[in-house]
Parts: structure tokens; C-alpha cells; sequence
């Protein structure tokens, strides 16, 4: 499945400056190891090493709150849209 | 959301709180809000009744006290206690350069007196701790956190949850904004986004990183338009709601947030249930001590004049060398170092430096660990050197 991944400044300068990513993948996990691979740098920022979401990045498919769906293991559509939104702490 | 978080009124006591009543100064202040339908003069009074604490009087908390300030709210608490710096006037508007090295609270409850002098200030010259957060908090009927760190982030939120207090969020970094009601009572709150801090360092300060001044215009516009929404009763708040901001882009973008039934403190089965210590909670511990690993800026301008060798590393990003730099040096940021070693003779007498001497710490590890053993990192960075070798240096 091709879907799209946009990503926040933060993580954007890990993948060449690149605010959205085309990825391929039958799972959340599938993609996210997909752009990892491309950019070798943001795999790091986007899983811990046992591959599990960090309590600090928090992933939406299509709006939605991955946690509740799922996680990594949910599966996606054609089209679909993955929104990374890391928290930030400036005021 | 149709009701206000304002408990409503002691029978008999008319429209407001048993407090003063709208003046006819603050009805023809107010004429653009009691002609409008959904506030009219019980919103207005509401208004006034009300009591709002800012929590930080930065770049979010600038916009957000003046808009509430302006907008009638009658008491204002302020938590802050930073001084004005020049540093400050590119984003945060309440204060001038009338008002640089005063206290931020003295800054800012002079513009506040000077724009609405209905409105009350209650000043909190301190920083939030666990200790008198909720002692604070407690008296007030909404919060709004513009904080700069993620220890009182967590700190605000926990306290706002334990006292059943809204929080109108905003949150910035270099062109990005997030912004938020966290109000368990009715949604979710900020650990149900966020269960946890990312390490310290992970994610650059805004001092480290740099914001957009005119960002946290528009995001503390945000809080404060969350806040009078409280207040009044009207309209859709963000509770369940995140709204990301993309100055670049101009673009809004919004996501559903919902409650974590396992959320450590408004789930279904909270393990915390009093404040904590948010420093060890977010990882910051007590500075390590780097005997012998840093090395004063007099120290260095000495063993450079002596010709001992030094080599110099800066390892902040290019925009920052681009601002200043020490004569003779060599630009390799920190994140690049693990790649860019082999550039560095293991002979040389290195020196990292950075900013203000946090980052060069960092790069002093990876250089030892990585086999250097000849290194030593600028205490306080070319901001040191600046002061107190080269005042040609721009500080910045």
C-alpha cells in the first residue's frame, strides 16, 4: 500500500528536510521500517529498540489515534495518511 | 461545551459572583463584546468574575495576558520568574525595551495595568514546583500553560487534573505550534497525548533551536481564545481536540485526542494521585560533574597564545557559525560527529565548544567514547568567550 507520512520540522531535517514521505507497507510497522531504511537517521526518533512506539511520539492514521487501533500492527489502505506529532515544549 | 467552567451563582446574587458589577467605564470598554449576542453583558460579567492564571509570561504567555487582559478578564494570575531580556522582545510583546532587566512580572503587570486597569493582577514571582503548584492553582477557574520545559508541562497538567481545573495548551517549536484544552473532568489530558517526556536533550529548547517570533502569536492567541470560550459557555473548545499549526505551510491541522482509560492520572486506575518530582519524572538529574573535562575561556585564549596546540570545535549548526564564531576554528555540528571523526587529528588538543557549553558536553562524550582522550569542553561556550575574551563576538 502507498501511503503518505508527514512528519514534524523536528524529524523532518533527519529525512533531508522532507516534511511528507511516500511509503509502501501492510502495516503501520511495515511503513515506518520503509522510510527508516531511506533515512537510516530517523529510525531512532520514531521507535525504541524493540520496535514499540515511544510514549513521546505519537502516531495518527487518518486522524485517528494509532494506540487505539491497533499500533504498529494496524493495517493500512491505499491513500491512507500517517501524521507523526512529537511533543514540544516551547513557549 | 455549552456551559461555563465558572460555577454559577449564589442564588440571590444576580448575575455575577457577588463581586463588583460592570462600571459604565467598562460598559463602553466592552461595547464590541455586550453588542455580540453570545457574550452580552452576563458573558462580560462572567468575564470579570472570572480569575485566570498564566503559567510562564514568555512568548505564549505575552499574547494570551494581553488578549484576556483586553478582553476584560478580571483577574490575571501570572507565574514567572525570569527577567526581561533582549533576547525576549523579538516574540514576547508584553514586554519592551522600556522594561529590559526588570522582573517579567513588574514587565507585564504594567502593560496589563496600562491596557485595562479593571483588571486585577495577582503575581507569582516564583518558579512552579510540586510544592506550591496546587496551593496556586487551586484558586483559580482556568489555567494556561505556556511554559518552556517539559518538567512543569507534566507539573501543570497533573495539578490541573488533581483539581479538576481546565488548561488551555499551547506548545511551540521553530515554525510549529500545538494547541489544546486538557480538561479531564470532560477529555482527555496531556499525558493521554503524551504518556511520557522524551529524554533530556532529545528535543531542542527554543533557545537551542529558535522560534518564529510571530508563532507564539498566534498560538497564545489560541490559548487565550480558549480560555474566554471557557469562561463564557460558548462555542467549541479544544477539549478532545489537538490543533497542530504550521507556519510555513499556513496550515492548521486537527486530530481527535481521546482519554486513556490506563492514563497514570485520569484513567480508570490512576497511579498518581498527588504530585510528583518532575525533574527525576522527566529524567533531569543533578548536572554531572566533568572534573578536569571543561576548561575556562581565559584558560583557552592562554594555551592558544602559548601555541600549546589547541584546536578549536564548534559544534553548533552552520546558521549558528554563521552568527559568530572563534577565529580559527572548525565547524562540525553535533549531530553530524559520529560520521565527521575521521576529520580530527587524535593528537590534537581539542576543545569543543557550542552556545552556552551544554552541547559541547555532549560532543566531549562522544568524542571520548569514540577514542579521543585529549579533549576538553569550553565552560559556557562562546557566549564566555564573548564576555570575557572577545567582545567582538555578537552574543546572541
Amino acid at each position: 500500500m502507498a501511503v503518505t507520512l508527514t512528519l514534524p520540522t523536528v524529524l523532518a531535517n533527519l529525512a533531508e528536510g522532507n516534511k511528507t514521505l511516500e511509503a509502501e507497507g501492510h502495516t503501520l510497522g511495515d511503513a515506518i521500517d520503509n522510510v527508516s531504511g531511506r533515512y537510516p537517521q530517523l529510525a531512532s526518533r520514531l521507535r525504541d529498540e524493540d520496535g514499540t512506539p515511544y510514549p513521546f511520539v505519537t502516531f495518527y492514521l487518518n486522524d485517528q489515534d494509532i494506540r487505539l487501533n491497533g499500533g504498529f500492527d494496524v493495517e493500512l489502505h491505499e491513500g491512507d495518511e500517517i501524521t507523526i506529532v512529537p511533543a514540544i515544549a516551547g513557549g | 461545551m455549552t456551559t461555563s467552567v465558572l460555577a454559577a451563582p449564589p442564588k440571590g446574587q444576580g448575575q455575577g459572583r457577588g463581586r463588583t458589577k460592570l462600571s459604565h467605564d467598562e460598559i463602553l470598554r466592552y461595547s464590541r463584546h455586550l453588542i455580540l449576542p453570545e457574550v452580552g453583558p452576563q458573558g462580560q460579567q462572567r468575564l470579570k468574575d472570572a480569575r485566570v492564571v498564566l503559567i510562564g509570561a514568555g512568548g505564549l504567555g505575552s499574547p494570551a495576558a494581553l488578549y484576556l487582559a483586553a478582553a476584560g478578564v478580571g483577574t490575571i494570575g501570572l507565574v514567572d520568574f525570569d527577567v526581561v531580556e533582549e533576547s525576549n522582545l523579538q516574540r514576547q510583546v508584553i514586554h519592551g525595551t522600556g522594561t529590559l532587566g526588570q522582573s517579567k512580572l513588574d514587565s507585564a503587570s504594567a502593560r496589563i495595568r496600562d491596557l485595562n486597569p479593571h483588571v486585577h493582577v495577582e503575581r507569582f514571582e516564583t518558579r512552579l514546583t510540586s510544592e506550591n503548584a496546587l496551593e496556586i492553582l487551586a484558586d483559580f477557574d482556568v489555567v494556561a500553560d505556556g511554559t518552556d520545559n517539559f518538567p512543569t508541562r507534566y507539573l501543570v497538567n497533573d495539578a490541573c487534573v488533581l483539581l479538576g481545573k481546565p488548561n488551555a495548551y499551547g506548545s511551540i517549536f521553530r515554525f510549529e505550534g500545538q494547541a489544546s484544552v486538557f480538561y479531564a473532568k470532560e477529555g482527555p489530558c496531556y499525558r493521554c497525548l503524551f504518556r511520557e517526556p522524551p529524554p533530556p536533550g532529545l528535543v531542542p529548547s527554543c533557545a537551542e533551536g529558535g522560534v518564529l517570533g510571530v508563532l507564539p502569536g498566534i498560538v497564545g492567541s489560541i490559548q487565550a481564545l480558549e480560555v474566554v470560550k471557557l469562561i463564557l459557555g460558548v462555542g467549541e473548545t479544544l477539549v478532545g481536540r489537538l490543533v497542530l499549526f504550521d507556519a510555513l505551510q499556513l496550515s492548521f491541522r486537527e486530530l481527535a485526542l481521546r482519554k486513556d482509560p490506563g492514563c497514570p492520572v485520569c484513567g480508570n486506575a490512576p497511579t498518581i494521585t498527588e504530585l510528583i518530582d518532575y525533574e527525576a519524572f522527566c529524567g533531569i538529574e543533578a548536572a554531572p560533574t566533568y572534573d578536569g573535562a571543561e576548561v575556562s575561556a581565559p584558560d583557552v585564549a592562554r594555551e592558544i597564545r602559548e601555541g600549546a596546540g589547541v584546536v578549536l570545535l564548534d559544534v553548533r549548526e552552520p546558521q549558528e557559525w554563521d552568527i559568530c564564531h572563534i577565529e580559527g576554528a572548525m565547524l562540525l555540528p553535533l549531530g553530524t560527529l559520529p560520521a565527521t571523526l575521521g576529520a580530527l587529528d587524535d593528537r590534537a588538543k581539542i576543545v569543543t565548544y557550542c552556545h552556552k557549553g551544554v552541547r559541547s558536553l555532549k560532543a566531549l562524550e562522544i568524542l571520548k567514547s569514540a577514542g579521543v582522550s585529549n579533549v576538553r569542553s569550553l565552560r559556557g561556550g562562546i557566549d564566555a568567550w564573548s564576555r570575557a575574551i572577545d567582545p567582538s563576538v555578537p552574543r546572541y
